[in-house]
């Protein structure tokens, strides 16, 4: 049996001026999908995410999760509805610790009225983000401000401060980039490790096809603001169009040969 | 098991960061009591310099606020003058008890600034600094206009009573410095609070990223507009002590130089702590003060050198020339 869609986008279109940026988007994804999301620079990605997310306003269509319309909200709301998502540059406080960013994003994701006159540090919720970042793999970094640790150990405490919403829907751009050949693995398998654990549904922005054929169960390839591809990793990436124009004709190891088994097999 | 990505910048070293501050309350009320006793042992000339750091350190206060959500305000006379006529009006309607002459003076700022921090929250930078300059002009050119009010000259204030205690003229400094210092140790505690809780130090993540704040749930402009009421009503606090030590209030309180002497006793202080901009203040009182004596024709050019000097060897302001701020 089928389970219904948590998130609908129907129609999605956005123009800028004459630019048209995403146009006739259907999406659906179902609970505990890992959706990878590719295509050429400018192809129209990150702008859904960015819709999906309230960053931007469609010029039209529909944004629906779990059954009712987001659209007009800003972030702010799309976030505390259970819709989260990490940076391609990854958003962290500088000036402060690895561990002060991860207390302030869960105190801002638990308290309301008068309790956000609370300190924000009680020892439980110190606690609690100590034991995220063990399991995010950056618990040395706890201690160190945010702004002098690698782009790495950024993009870890960006997907880690994004999930302190216990979001049902996260939304990673580009979770590897800027970061060394030898870190994108590390970084994929931690993150998703973690995600796993949660049961959070997962669309991530993804230019390396390796990544996206180990960690994506399904693939949405666009071009020029539109969905070209919309499929399991063997055939999307294997679609004549992605092929000649996103992933290149023998340029990544394969997707039936890395596909790593689902997170909720 | 999970491979944690290197740290292949050298990193910070591990910071001793207090992140969780002490209770402010026992260190804010030996301040005050201080104060209070000083006044019993000062000179006249010291206990009005110490009552004019009070007023002028209330002010800066609420900068001080904004400051740590990278917000710079040069229009806090605005809001001074707005208090100081509050407690103009009231003398005027025969009200002379100095609580509801704070309280009113408060009051009417922070009505004023969360009106205007509608307009202001959508602004930052130096636009924000200079919508708030321009509102106090705009107030500072319908005082001057209004005859009613005495124009350019103001008018006089009477004498303030304490619940019904007229003190006699040889305490009357004296019981306004006991009232300033009680009106500042509760202003002083409520914004240590304020700061250490989670709304307070989300002055901090708007300072560094308003984007990562939208997407943790939090409205960067409901935290901005907080943040610009709790200023405007400090400095209409401040104001209402002015009119009451001064005994006068004037279109020239509004004056954007006023403003400009709180922002200068801002960074003078530094924002590290809540008694900065007492230590600040009364720095800043002492300097005019012995500059006009002493040379009556060149004060303002031993200000400017105290403010040129300030930037340029105490970056941090005053107060981080303290040991244990310099600790943390």
């Amino acid at each position: 049996m089928t389970t219904a869609p948590i998130l609908e986008v129907k129609r999605l279109e956005k123009r800028f001026g004459a630019v048209v940026a995403a146009t006739g988007i259907d999406v659906e994804v179902r609970p505990r999908d890992r959706i990878g999301i590719i295509g050429t620079n400018g192809a129209g990605k990150t702008t859904f995410v960015n819709m999906v997310t309230g960053y931007l306003e469609p010029s039209g269509g529909d944004i629906r999760f779990e059954g009712r319309s987001v659209l007009g909200r800003p972030p702010r709301e799309v976030t505390r509805l259970g819709i989260c998502r990490s940076f391609q540059v990854p958003q962290v406080f500088g000036s402060r610790t690895v561990l002060e960013n991860l207390v302030m994003a869960l105190a801002l994701a638990e308290a309301t009225g008068l309790a956000l006159l609370a300190d924000p540090w009680t020892s439980d919720r110190a606690e609690r983000a100590r034991r995220t970042l063990a399991e995010y793999g950056i618990g040395d970094q706890a201690d160190r401000e945010a702004g002098l640790v690698s782009q790495g150990v950024r993009k870890l405490l960006d997907i880690a401060m994004a999930m302190a919403h216990r979001p049902k829907i996260l939304l990673l751009d580009e979770p590897t980039s800027g970061v060394s050949q030898e870190e994108k693995l590390a970084i994929m398998a931690t993150v998703m490790e973690a995600l796993d654990r949660e049961g959070v549904t997962v669309l991530f922005v993804e230019h390396d096809m390796d990544i996206v054929a180990r960690y994506a169960g399904r693939v949405l390839a666009f071009m020029e603001g539109r969905i070209i591809a919309d499929g399991p990793p063997q055939d999307a990436l294997n679609h004549p169009k992605v092929l000649e124009v996103i992933v290149g004709e023998g340029s990544f190891s394969g997707a039936r040969a890395t596909q790593r088994e689902p997170a909720d097999a | 098991m999970s491979a944690a990505p290197s740290a292949t910048l050298a990193a910070a070293p591990a910071s001793a960061r207090p992140t969780r501050s002490r209770s402010p309350v026992l260190p804010i009320t030996i301040g005050a009591v201080l104060v209070i006793a000083a006044g019993f042992a000062v000179p006249a000339w010291l206990l009005t310099i110490l009552l004019f750091a009070l007023f002028r350190a209330m002010v800066v206060l609420g900068l001080i606020v904004l400051l740590r959500a990278g917000l710079v305000s040069f229009g806090q006379a605005l809001y001074f003058a707005v208090g100081a006529y509050a407690v103009g009006f009231l003398s005027r309607a025969g009200v002379n008890d100095a609580l509801v002459r704070v309280l009113a003076g408060a009051l009417a700022a922070g009505a004023l600034g969360l009106v205007l921090g509608f307009l202001l929250r959508r602004y930052r930078g130096i636009f924000f600094a200079m919508l708030s300059l321009a509102f106090s002009m705009i107030l500072y050119g319908l005082l001057v206009k209004s005859e009613s009010l005495g124009s350019t000259d103001g008018f006089a204030i009477h004498a303030t009573t304490y619940a019904g205690y007229a003190p006699d003229r040889s305490s009357e400094r004296f019981a306004l410095l006991v009232l300033s210092s009680v009106v500042a140790w509760a202003g002083a505690i409520a914004v240590a609070l304020y700061l250490r809780g989670t709304l307070g130090r989300l002055a901090e993540a708007v300072r560094d990223n308003e984007i990562r704040v939208e997407y943790l749930g939090a409205s960067v402009a409901m935290a901005v507009h907080v943040k610009y009421v709790i200023a405007a009503t400090l400095a209409g606090v401040g104001g209402a002590l002015a009119a009451m030590v001064i005994g006068h209030v004037d279109p020239a309180m509004a004056y954007w130089t006023n403003s400009g002497e709180f922002v200068f006793v801002m960074i003078l202080s530094g924002s590290g702590s809540v008694f900065a901009p007492f230590l600040g203040a009364l720095v800043f009182e002492l300097i005019h003060a012995v500059a006009t004596h002493y040379s009556p024709g060149a004060w303002r050019i031993i200000l400017g050198s105290a403010l040129l000097a300030a930037i340029m060897f105490v970056p941090g302001g005053l107060w981080s020339l303290m040991p244990k701020a310099r600790r943390s």
